[in-house]
């Protein structure tokens, strides 16, 4: 448990350049997520704070102590693998010892550890079973087991839920959380899912090519993308993202949608109309919305003060049960909206939305960074 | 009517094809592994029938039949009395070399090839591929041509005609084979148990010793029936690199069935050769079984 300050962090392979300068900085008792797609360089930095690559620049620094060139064993940090890397020729009380083992701890303290560590996590009936012999769920208990058993200062784990079914995956996630709470751990957590990295987090980082792209609270990133990547790779459905016009209208800024026939305007709430809107005045723009700011309107509803109307046709109707997306067709686009479940809308037909604009972002069209 | 008896007669057919064909492709195949077991065990029978009898009854009888006499006389000679060389001392001094020799060169030689294959997989260093290659070139120089270059260097050491010379010999000319074993197996070896462990405290023998070699069971076996019949039945070397009192079992061997003096005795050269090739035989049986086991515990992932 402790602050781990990831400084100008660097890694290359010849000319390939496979982590850009990524600085983070965490406080003690943070869960950070790293997040992206496969090949944004995640793994790698994760490796690099566990020690088993050297950084081409940069330090890491832990608990006031640079540990950029300190071997992996001499960190204090401990990593639960993909795999679980369980040793299999060990049971599963030698496997949560054998950290213990290699650090010299004494027999006895080791056996009350494992006894500690096995109690807190409910495996103490498999304490002698080999890893073969146990379903996938018990091996990632027994993977976080051993690096519990140490008493790590800070805990990686690399994709651990990748290798379970669904519904485990749900339930381990819940069950990572709540060590997490009452550990009050340091934990740095890899994943390529958007859904743990917002479940888990209490800051994300988003990576794509070697770029760190934002870093920030789940509800920041998820509200707040920094950039149209961002914003497209989290969140399910994914954000949807609309070029238009930006343009005074009425003396209020608006978003001009499409041409000809089914062009239409939205008025952006003043509260958004910030300084840096104004200086896109007349340029194009991407808006991102998301699929639940958009609802169904009833007849004789009154649009609030960041609430706006418009019209389209639907395209398509999935219902997932706990609701309903509809793909419509707006001036031309595809625009995911999130309805309630038992909606009676049919595709092809033309309905009336409301949609609640307090969260609308823009997005330069050319940079496709946040205008804030 | 005759249609409805063709229909007959071919659901009869079809009725009687299936089980008829089943037994005549099993006959076949069963007729096939006979003959070549036979092929295959003939050797091994006449070996053991004549290696039973009187030395007459092969003179006079042919060498398939059974013999009426049983002895056990030729085996007891081959291995305590009979002349090899100049000496009666029989295959048993020899028999022992032969362990003296194979048991260390086994040991070291898939010890070293281990700690190659963990190196040669888990390090990426500059020039690996390289030196890689150069250990796999090593499998296909022949006996024949590092004879003389082995001989010098032996000398040098002051180790010809020894026992320790023929361990070097073995050692040296098996680390080509059991580092491709080795570095084979530890290529697919799963890379995340090997840095699990480096993160858990384990050093470089510690990586080696408590990872990597429990998990070996499959190669192991593999590297040590290779090398044991390797080294068991090899005659090159041996004649090459011994003298008198280093004799390998099949140096000796060559000496009882070549003595030029005195009559053949057949019958004693049958047990001779029989005693030669009972360590491989058990090696083989004992630890085959090992081997199917040791498959299948590598079949779980980590």
């Amino acid at each position: 448990m402790a602050s781990l300050n990831i400084a100008n962090v660097q890694k290359s392979f010849g000319p390939v350049k496979i982590l850009h300068d990524i600085s983070i900085s965490l406080q003690d008792g943070e869960f950070l997520v790293l997040v992206g797609p496969s090949g944004c360089g995640k793994s790698t930095l994760m490796n690099i704070i566990a020690g088993l690559e050297e950084p081409s620049g940069g330090t890491l620094i832990l608990e006031g102590r640079d540990i950029t060139r300190v071997e992996p064993a001499e960190r204090n940090i401990s990593m639960v693998f993909q795999s679980y890397a369980l040793y299999p020729n060990m049971t599963v009380a030698r496997n949560i010892e054998f950290p213990l083992q290699m650090r010299k701890v004494p027999r006895n303290e080791r056996e009350a550890r494992v006894l500690a560590v096995s109690r807190m996590l409910q495996i103490e009936h498999l304490l002698e079973r080999k890893p073969r012999q146990l379903s996938g769920g018990q091996r990632q208990r027994v993977a976080i087991g051993r690096a519990l058993a140490r008493e790590p200062k800070v805990y990686l784990f690399d994709e651990p839920l990748s290798n379970l079914d669904a519904q485990l995956r749900v339930d381990m996630r819940t069950e990572i959380k709540k060590l997490h709470q009452r550990l009050k751990a340091t934990i740095v957590y890899v994943t390529h899912d958007q859904i743990e990295a917002m479940t888990l987090a209490t800051r994300i980082a988003v990576m794509k090519g070697g770029i760190l792209q934002q870093l920030g609270t789940p509800y920041e990133v998820y509200n707040r993308p920094a950039n149209t990547f961002v914003a497209g790779f989290m969140g399910s459905p994914r954000m949807n993202l609309v070029k238009a016009r930006l343009v005074h209208r009425d003396g209020v800024l608006a978003l001009a949608f499409g041409s000809g026939d089914g062009a239409f305007h939205l008025d952006v709430p003043s509260e958004l109309a910030t300084l840096a809107l104004e200086r896109h005045v007349g340029r194009e723009v991407i808006s991102g919305i998301r699929a639940e700011a958009v609802s169904l309107a009833a007849q004789d509803m009154v649009a609030g003060p960041s609430q706006r109307f418009f019209e389209a046709r639907v395209d398509v109707i999935e219902p997932t049960g706990a609701d309903t997306l509809a793909v419509l067709d707006l001036a031309g686009s595809e625009f995911t909206v999130r309805l309630e479940p038992d909606v009676a809308l049919q595709p092809g037909q033309r309905a009336r939305f409301l949609v609640d604009l307090t969260k609308l972002v823009c997005f330069d069209a050319g940079s496709e960074n946040l205008i804030a | 009517m005759s249609e409805i008896q063709a229909h007959i007669t071919m659901a009869a057919d079809q009725q009687s094809v299936s089980p008829v064909q089943i037994p005549v492709k099993r006959i076949c195949l069963y007729a096939l592994l006979i003959a070549l077991a036979i092929v295959f065990a003939l050797p091994l029978y006449v070996m053991a029938a004549n290696s039973l009898k009187p030395l007459e009854e092969i003179r006079n009888g042919n060498l398939m039949a059974l013999p009426h006499a049983w002895t056990v006389e030729p085996w007891l000679s081959a291995w305590s009395t009979a002349q090899i060389g100049v000496q009666p001392t029989g295959l048993r001094p020899y028999f022992l070399n032969s362990f003296l020799i194979v048991v260390p060169a086994v040991l070291l030689s898939t010890l070293i090839g281990s700690l190659n294959g963990y190196i040669l997989t888990q390090f990426r260093f500059r020039g690996s591929h390289v030196l890689f290659a150069a250990m796999l070139f090593s499998v296909f120089i022949p006996y024949q041509i590092v004879l003389i270059p082995m001989a010098r260097t032996l000398g040098i050491l002051g180790l010809a005609g020894t026992i320790k010379g023929l361990v070097l010999v073995h050692v040296v000319y098996g680390i080509g084979f059991t580092t491709l074993f080795f570095r084979n197996y530890y290529a697919a070896f799963p890379g995340e148990l090997v840095r699990s462990a480096r993160m858990d405290g384990a050093k470089f023998f510690g990586v080696l010793w408590r990872i990597l070699l429990p998990n070996s069971a499959p190669i192991i076996v593999v590297t040590v029936i290779w090398q044991f019949t390797n080294i068991w039945n090899e005659f090159l070397f041996g004649a090459s690199f011994s003298d008198f009192s280093s004799y390998p079992l099949t140096v000796a061997l060559n000496n009882l069935v070549n003595s030029s003096t005195g009559v053949k005795e057949y019958n004693v050269h049958f047990a001779g050769a029989f005693i030669a090739a009972i360590p491989t035989l058990v090696v083989y049986l004992v630890s085959g079984k090992y081997f199917v086991r040791g498959l299948m515990a590598g079949s779980v992932k980590g």
